[in-house]
């Protein structure tokens, strides 16, 4: 791995980190307890800590040990987590990121940026009085100097020792005392007890074997290692137990809770690790797994249970270590095993490879058809089968290939609740930000360009929609107030709401707002949705518009361009004092869709298949023809219709006999489509059109058929909306 | 006079010192004009082309451009004069296009490629304040080959994708009587040559 990768690598793991760390702040502001939060901010500056080191940005290492040190007092409950600390805590999240922007963006040597140095001084001022380090600490309770005094406590030091030699320690020259007077030497032997249990009875009492056993107090600070090698020489003439003390305990776990988990190691080798088991104790304990497999092996030939005993309880039965050590060596082993299978479940690839890969299926799909076009043209009924099972394939490399670019918008959406809180806070107001759906898929490219629209409709539900405490607790509405973020799938689109509690829009001030400027002329008449959508209107947005419109429609207009550009439709909807709902309607990918091909004359023309209901044939009598208006009575439903002939001018006048009726739907509108031909159902690579036609209304894109001709893509959501539109303006005709 | 030819001369010359630029010449409604051969993508036979509807008539459609959609401007009705008629002969001149940091390509539909001349920079003249039948800032200079002028088109101007695409405002319903959707002439195998 070259340098600059492995350096890409760590800009996107610190980005990573600190999206992990914001999401873990923000729970924390709701429960300050929550260990696997606190955890986790920990973690993230601990770990880009070390990453920074070993590339020496010395500025991110400086200013993340601090936060680190003080959130490690803060998870030993040294200091306490307040919303002040925690409004800090963001600071320095945001903190570090620029100062991995910078670091990574600055030339070799190049010095920080003073403004940027001056803001992580500043920021390391606020966090200092919070150190235990600091004067401040001393200060605090006496329950914390009691605790801390407690663990300075000898007490805590007493390892305990139970020695028990065997018969022939003495035959061997052991003298048994010695060891306990060696001890001496290292620390204070506090108590012992001699262990008579298995002195035998007088008859059978023999002078020269050595039934002595002993368990010793024994208070000292030094860790497990050294306590065994005093025991060195003898230890093949005694079995030897060192039980650490209780403050030991906690020291190895908490080893325990900071190892890294990036690799799965056995339960032993964990131990061995944190020091609470020595090597030597661990050679025995697999021998004596080995010998009881052995045994079990010879008494019980034809097991089924070939399991051998956990070398944990062997460890535990010899005392080696104490219970809650192994529970959590268990626990961290059980966590380093998923996160392993988890890493292996993932793959980062470049996005470049991935839209190369989606426009190669898109090539195949258009062979595919192209072949198949001739076959059918050549009539060789052999091919027919094999020509089936590639169409059948390609159908599913191409749903996998896209599925591979899909992405949940869970993440796009929680990533408004830090602007939620940072806004709400600015404006000192108290405002819920309430997500659904987040597991909804769509288009990764999809998702990157809504991201800009999203912002700017969530801060204007924010700042304009949602009102003060007093006005909401005046209409008798909780002071608390909701935005909510939801998407659900559509028919091949998704569609995302925002939606706020807040005090809504006056259709009147908007009407006479666009009067004012042209936009509606005087004696137009407007259905409420309609005057609505005015907020759209580039010259809506302007700032010296009615007080409780300010700022409102600032930008609604770029907003409805983005998303236009996206092949998707914007809507509000608003009732006054209960809030305003944004709906925001998007096809799921740009890339490649089940399309109906349909004719008009010499014209053909796809219809994105998740938008069609059914296709109906027609008389020429059934229809009501009024003007340019068109309606159909289908099965009692008042259907609006446009002719494509008429619609698009294919020319030549002879109409066909047989025109048929495709009915299609767009969120609840439906309306239909009377072509001359129904081809049937293909697979539709999306081409743009380009720069030239992107205000041509009613046509979202081309394709490529199988014979190399090119069909152009009907809008289905601006053909009804159309259609919906005109029959509006002709009540009488609509109620039909 | 002299001095805005050569300011203007420098910003075509392309060969350094070489005083002379390459043009492809070909016709459009009787006329014949010139661009920049380094303007110049690709010249294609015309194949399958499908009608865009409610487009104004310069715009002749959209072709399979080896699975790209390119799209097709009349350059006769562009030049405001009348349409083509589709011969053996007719050629598509593929030229890319910039905007907004964007390249598109786009067809122009020409009546017949003729040859490519060089001519001097010395040979050049501004376009008159009038006397043409085109717009003036279509045309990048006049060029004076063996005592005839031919017109050098400013093809960022005549295929300018801003103009062209302000379809929405004139988009009327095509009236009924223009040429048919699809247009095909001659199998490719006696396609039109180049000359």
């Amino acid at each position: 791995m070259s340098l600059e990768s492995a350096k890409q690598t760590f800009i996107q793991e610190a980005a990573d980190l600190l999206v992990a760390m914001e999401d873990a702040l923000l729970s924390l502001e709701e429960s300050p307890d929550d260990a696997d939060h606190l955890h986790q901010v920990f973690r993230a500056m601990h770990t880009i800590k070390g990453t920074a080191g070993v590339f020496g940005y010395d500025p991110v290492v400086n200013f993340t040990h601090t936060v680190e040190t003080l959130m490690d007092e803060v998870r030993s409950g040294a200091v306490a987590l307040d919303s002040d600390l925690i409004a800090v805590l963001f600071d320095c999240r945001d903190h570090t990121a620029k100062l991995v922007d910078a670091a990574t963006d600055a030339e070799d040597g190049a010095a920080l940026d003073p403004a940027l140095e001056a803001e992580g001084d500043a920021l390391i001022a606020r966090l200092a009085p919070r150190l235990s380090t600091s004067d401040d600490a001393a200060e605090r309770g006496q329950d914390d100097a009691a605790e801390a005094s407690a663990s300075t406590n000898g007490g805590d030091h007493n390892w305990v020792i139970s020695l028990q030699f065997r018969p022939d320690a003495l035959r061997n020259g052991m003298d048994p005392l010695s060891f306990i007077r060696y001890l001496q030497t290292m620390g204070e032997i506090i108590a012992v007890f001699p262990n008579i249990d298995t002195l035998s009875d007088l008859e059978t009492f023999d002078p020269e074997s050595c039934y002595l056993g002993f368990r010793i107090i024994f208070n000292c600070e030094t860790d497990k290692k050294s306590i065994e090698n005093v025991f060195e020489f003898a230890e093949d003439d005694c079995d030897i137990a060192i039980l650490p003390p209780s403050s030991e305990i906690e020291h190895y776990l908490r080893l325990l809770d900071e190892l890294s988990d990036t690799e799965v190691k056995r339960t032993g080798e964990i131990l061995v690790q944190i020091g609470a088991l020595t090597p030597k104790e661990l050679s025995r304990a697999l021998t004596q797994q080995a010998v009881e497999q052995i045994q079990e092996d010879e008494s019980d030939d034809d097991s089924q249970t070939p399991d051998t005993r956990p070398i944990g309880s062997i460890l535990v039965e010899q005392s080696s270590i104490s219970e809650p050590v192994l529970d959590a060596a268990l626990r961290k082993q059980e966590k380093s095993r998923e996160k392993a299978t988890k890493e292996s479940q993932f793959i980062r690839i470049d996005a470049a490879r991935l839209g190369h890969l989606i426009d190669l299926v898109g090539e195949l799909v258009i062979h595919n058809a192209a072949m198949k076009v001739m076959v059918k043209r050549h009539g060789i009924d052999d091919v027919d089968e094999v020509v089936g099972s590639v169409d059948h394939l390609v159908e599913e490399i191409r749903d996998n290939a896209l599925q591979l670019r899909m992405v949940q918008i869970g993440d796009t959406f929680s990533r408004f609740r830090r602007v939620v809180r940072d806004v709400s806070r600015d404006l000192d107001k108290d405002i819920d930000l309430v997500i659904n759906g987040g597991d909804t898929e769509l288009d990764k490219t999809v998702v990157d360009k809504i991201n800009d629209p999203l912002t700017h409709l969530v801060r204007n539900a924010l700042d304009h929609g949602i009102e003060r405490n007093d006005q909401r607790l005046a209409k008798g509405k909780p002071a608390r107030g909701k935005v909510e973020l939801s998407a659900h799938h559509d028919s091949g689109h998704i569609v995302i709401e925002i939606k706020d509690d807040g005090a809504g829009l006056d259709p009147e001030k908007i009407l006479g707002k666009a009067k004012a400027l042209g936009l509606v002329r005087p004696e137009q008449t407007l259905s409420r949705r309609e005057i609505l959508q005015l907020i759209f209107e580039p010259g809506l947005s302007t700032k010296d518009q009615a007080s409780d419109l300010s700022g409102r429609g600032v930008g609604m207009d770029v907003v409805r361009r983005n998303i236009e550009g996206l092949r998707g439709t914007v809507e509000l909807d608003s009732i006054q004092d209960q809030g305003t709902t944004v709906t925001i309607v998007l096809p799921l990918t740009l890339a490649i869709i089940d399309g109906f091909l349909v004719g008009t004359g010499t014209d053909q023309y796809v219809i994105p298949l998740a938008q069609v209901v059914e296709c109906v044939e027609i008389g020429h009598e059934a229809d009501v023809e009024r003007q340019d208006c068109h309606y159909i009575s289908l099965r009692g439903e008042v259907l609006p219709y446009l002719r494509l002939r008429d619609f698009f001018g294919t020319g030549d006048n002879s109409r066909s006999e047989r025109e048929s009726l495709v009915v299609v739907r767009f969120g609840h509108s439906k309306a239909g489509l009377v072509v001359d031909e129904l081809y049937g159902e293909l697979q539709t690579v999306i081409k743009p059109l380009g720069q030239i036609f992107e205000r041509l209304k009613g046509v979202a894109g081309a394709t490529v058929l199988g014979t190399g001709d090119i069909a152009l893509i009907l809008d289905v959501a601006e053909l009804t909306s159309m259609l919906h539109r005109e029959s509006s303006q002709h009540p009488a005709l609509a109620t039909q | 006079m002299s001095n805005p030819i050569t300011q203007n001369s420098k910003d075509y010359s392309t060969g350094g010192d070489e005083e002379t630029t390459q043009y492809l010449t070909f016709f459009a409604a009787d006329e014949r004009y010139a661009i920049d051969i380094l303007d110049v993508k690709e010249i294609v036979e015309i194949a399958q082309m499908t009608r865009v509807p409610m487009t104004p008539d310069y715009i002749r459609g959209v072709i399979n451009l080896r699975g790209s959609v390119v799209p097709v401007i009349d350059l006769a009705v562009r030049l405001g004069k009348e349409g083509s008629q589709v011969t053996k002969r007719s050629c598509i001149v593929l030229v890319e296009i910039e905007s907004r940091g964007e390249w598109q390509q786009v067809g122009m539909l020409v009546d017949e490629v003729n040859e490519i001349l060089e001519i001097p920079e010395s040979h050049l003249q501004p376009a008159p304040d009038f006397g043409t039948d085109i717009r003036t800032d279509f045309i990048r200079a006049m060029g004076r080959v063996d005592d005839i002028f031919l017109i050098l088109l400013e093809v960022g101007n005549v295929l300018s994708l801003q103009e062209l695409s302000q379809i929405a405002a004139i988009a009327k319903r095509a009236e009924p009587g223009r040429s048919g959707p699809t247009e095909q002439i001659g199998a490719p195998a006696d396609a039109p040559d180049a000359d």
